[in-house]
């Protein structure tokens, strides 16, 4: 493909379309079409509800579980530390720009406490990637555990940054050019830029070269050193760049609520990030934005279907964690596994029945 | 130790002073100086001795963590979930009898019966699938830390201490003269002291059983070579089981010791959980020698940085874990 392209630099317009949408497989089925039509015109059919609660929460979920995606698919990492970060994101926003907390806050403009804050989250996410790669494999998921519980712990004992377990409250949300970004349609619309440009870069980084070689260190990180590719700084930079798409989410997620507390980083919350991407499947980007809707569609309306089934209404969680062992045990690809296995039987099937005596 | 001394005698040196510095200030009587720069010789005793008891709690559940770990490969992510479980046996069956040895019993029966249920159950069937086997006991410790809830609901327990552990004792150890010239000595809780001396008899029995037994023997093999083993003709099925089981039933007794000299409540298995966690990274990973060194360590290190920093304590800890990977990625006394 790429031999082709260097071979003939001067391909017509038509030619670089069809390459276009060759490397952009998504851009050819129409169901993409219609999902994107009916994320963008959603404001006029949802009310603010379900276009915050439900839309806009799924969205910033669904990109942090896209880095955690990022670093399990193409990395071969599970790294529980996603929440983690963006919720360092989400704290330095606080703590950079404005809020209720003044001994704390320091009171920069949104436009000078955002970069920042994303900043600062990265190279947290870097640093803990860098030490999460001097050990492998299953030590991954403890180091990282082991990080994220840690700063949890941290910010509930802190007070003089992180305001104990109280939190920072009131945190100011970006105003200009006459719109309230946070008001229900502007900030649905935000959401789904960064969501959109985050899966898009994930699907380009796993086609660019170096998402390749990730994939190569992902599955044989012995022969990719021996081909002189430096493993331990793909997986670094692989950590780098999820930790700036989990940071963008921290940042939503913050001007979501208007406040973070050390509620919002527990060891909980970390698990429900890779719960959301593993039920979505973390072969591919679009799942963990599947795993969110169910999520929060769960979250949301458990309560009230359990209430109605004559069942406590508290026992959310006891479901998350059943439904999470169900498609560990049973589907190790997620949602997307099932609905392609489910594809696959029915094709099958069809040709079965179109063969006709083939089987017996 | 005398090829520790050789290979590496500088830092024998340090340790050496370490430890001296350490006794001298445990054992001597403070000069006012030291007194006025970091506080009364009483606080930091405290401090000391909270750190080793909690030491060695953390080591009852890091041990059976680092076990299983050690022979199956299995991060068993659902501990904390078991050591808050026997805890509630244990408050359950001592506040219903009144006797603490029995509720001790019955919850490292029940929660190695737990865990004897999980590993033929569950984890027998995703055999060499690490990753698979972490997510099932993620989903697990949400499974049961919502079941517990349900049962137990978010109050704070607290075992009922046996009446011949309760109230302090004097030891021998000289916290302050007074102006009279009487010596004040050291009152610490007996039950702690207990605790700590359980702790050590039940490390001591591990290391005979897996140094001095058959099944240790076989267990030992396991961890070099599962494989291997299993060719030789070992029933490696039921190892695994009886391995399981009394790592489980350590979490068990864990519980039932951490509900007596703290509280039992929703949350205290993620604590405990990241305890064993951080506990095993530093000491090193299916070492229980290391299991008891980390446990320590980490221990002391919570103690005294809640004491002397306290609102960045946590750092402390988190930061002789960054020390350890940094310059011995795979734990204080692993063997690779």
């Amino acid at each position: 493909m790429s031999l082709v392209q260097g071979a003939h630099p001067q391909t017509s317009q038509p030619a670089k379309v069809r390459a276009a949408l060759l490397a952009w497989p998504e851009f050819n089925k129409p169901a993409v079409w219609l999902v994107a039509v009916i994320l963008l015109i959603m404001p006029f059919i949802a009310n603010g509800f379900f276009l915050i609660e439900i839309f806009a929460t799924t969205l910033i979920l669904g990109t942090v579980a896209l880095s955690l995606m990022f670093l399990a698919g193409y990395g071969g990492m599970v790294s529980l530390m996603q929440l983690t970060v963006a919720g360092f994101a989400a704290y330095m926003v606080a703590v950079f720009g404005m809020s209720a907390n003044t001994n704390i806050s320091l009171g920069w403009p949104w436009w000078l406490a955002t970069p920042m804050a994303l900043i600062l989250a990265t190279a947290f996410g870097t640093l803990g990637g860098a030490l999460a790669v001097r050990t492998e494999g299953i030590y991954t998921i403890m180091i990282t555990l082991a990080i994220g519980a840690a700063f949890y712990y941290f910010t509930n004992q802190n007070w003089p940054i992180f305001g104990g377990h109280t939190g920072i409250n009131t945190i100011a949300t970006p105003k200009f050019w006459g719109v309230d970004w946070r008001s229900d349609i502007p900030f649905y619309y935000v959401t789904l830029g960064v969501a959109a440009f985050c899966y898009f870069a994930v699907q380009y980084v796993s086609r660019a070269p170096f998402g390749l070689a990730l994939q190569g260190v992902r599955d044989n990180p012995r022969r990719m050193a021996a081909l002189g590719y430096n493993v331990n700084a793909h997986r670094v930079a692989a950590y780098a760049f999820a930790a700036f798409i989990a940071a963008l989410g921290g940042v939503l997620q913050v001007w979501n609520y208007r406040q973070i507390s050390p509620g919002s980083v527990s060891v909980g919350a970390c698990i429900d990030i890779l719960i959301i991407a593993v039920v979505g499947g973390i072969t591919r980007p679009i799942g963990p934005f599947i795993g969110a809707f169910i999520f929060v569609i769960l979250r949301t309306f458990a309560l009230d279907l359990l209430v109605k089934l004559g069942l406590d209404g508290n026992r959310f969680r006891l479901l998350i964690g059943i439904g999470f062992l169900a498609i560990v045990f049973w589907s190790s690809d997620g949602v997307i596994g099932l609905w392609e296995r489910w594809r696959r039987g029915a094709a099958a099937v069809d040709k079965r029945a179109g063969g006709g005596h083939g089987h017996g | 130790m005398t090829r520790f001394i050789e290979r590496h005698p500088a830092w024998a040196l340090i340790l050496l002073i370490a430890v001296a510095v350490l006794l001298w200030l445990i054992l001597a009587v403070w000069p006012p100086g030291l007194e006025e720069a970091i506080g009364r010789k009483r606080v930091f005793l405290n401090a000391l001795f909270n750190g080793i008891t909690l030491g060695s709690l953390y080591f009852l559940v890091a041990s059976g963590f680092t076990l299983i770990f050690g022979l199956m490969r299995n991060v068993n992510l659902a501990h904390g979930s078991l050591y808050l479980f026997g805890g509630y046996i244990g408050y359950a069956i001592s506040a219903w009898t009144g006797s603490w040895v029995l509720g001790f019993i019955i919850a490292f029966l029940g929660v190695a019966l737990v865990g004897i249920v999980l590993q033929i159950a569950v984890f027998r069937r995703m055999e060499g699938q690490d990753l698979r086997q972490t997510m099932v006991t993620i989903g697990l410790s949400i499974v049961f830390a919502d079941l517990m809830l349900w049962a137990f609901g978010g109050d704070f327990y607290q075992i009922q201490t046996p009446s011949w552990l309760v109230g302090p004792i004097e030891l021998p150890l000289v916290t302050a003269v007074r102006s009279s010239g009487e010596a004040v000595y050291l009152r610490y809780p007996l039950v702690r002291l207990v605790i700590l001396v359980a702790a050590i008899v039940i490390g001591i029995a591990m290391w005979l059983a897996l140094n001095r037994t058959r099944v240790g023997m076989m267990v030992r093999a396991g961890v070099d070579d599962r494989d291997m083993l299993a060719a030789t003709g070992v029933p490696i099925q039921l190892v695994f089981v009886a391995v399981f089981a009394l790592g489980a039933g350590l979490a068990g007794i864990a519980g039932v010791v951490g509900g007596t000299f703290q509280s039992l409540s929703p949350g205290e298995d993620t604590r405990f959980l990241l305890a064993s966690l951080v506990v095993v990274i530093v000491g090193g990973m299916g070492s229980i020698p290391g299991a008891a060194l980390g446990a320590v360590i980490i221990g002391l290190a919570e103690q005294l940085g809640s004491v002397y920093i306290p609102t960045y304590a946590i750092v402390v800890t988190f930061l002789i874990m960054v020390l350890v990977l940094a310059l011995r990625p795979q734990g204080l006394l692993a063997r690779r």
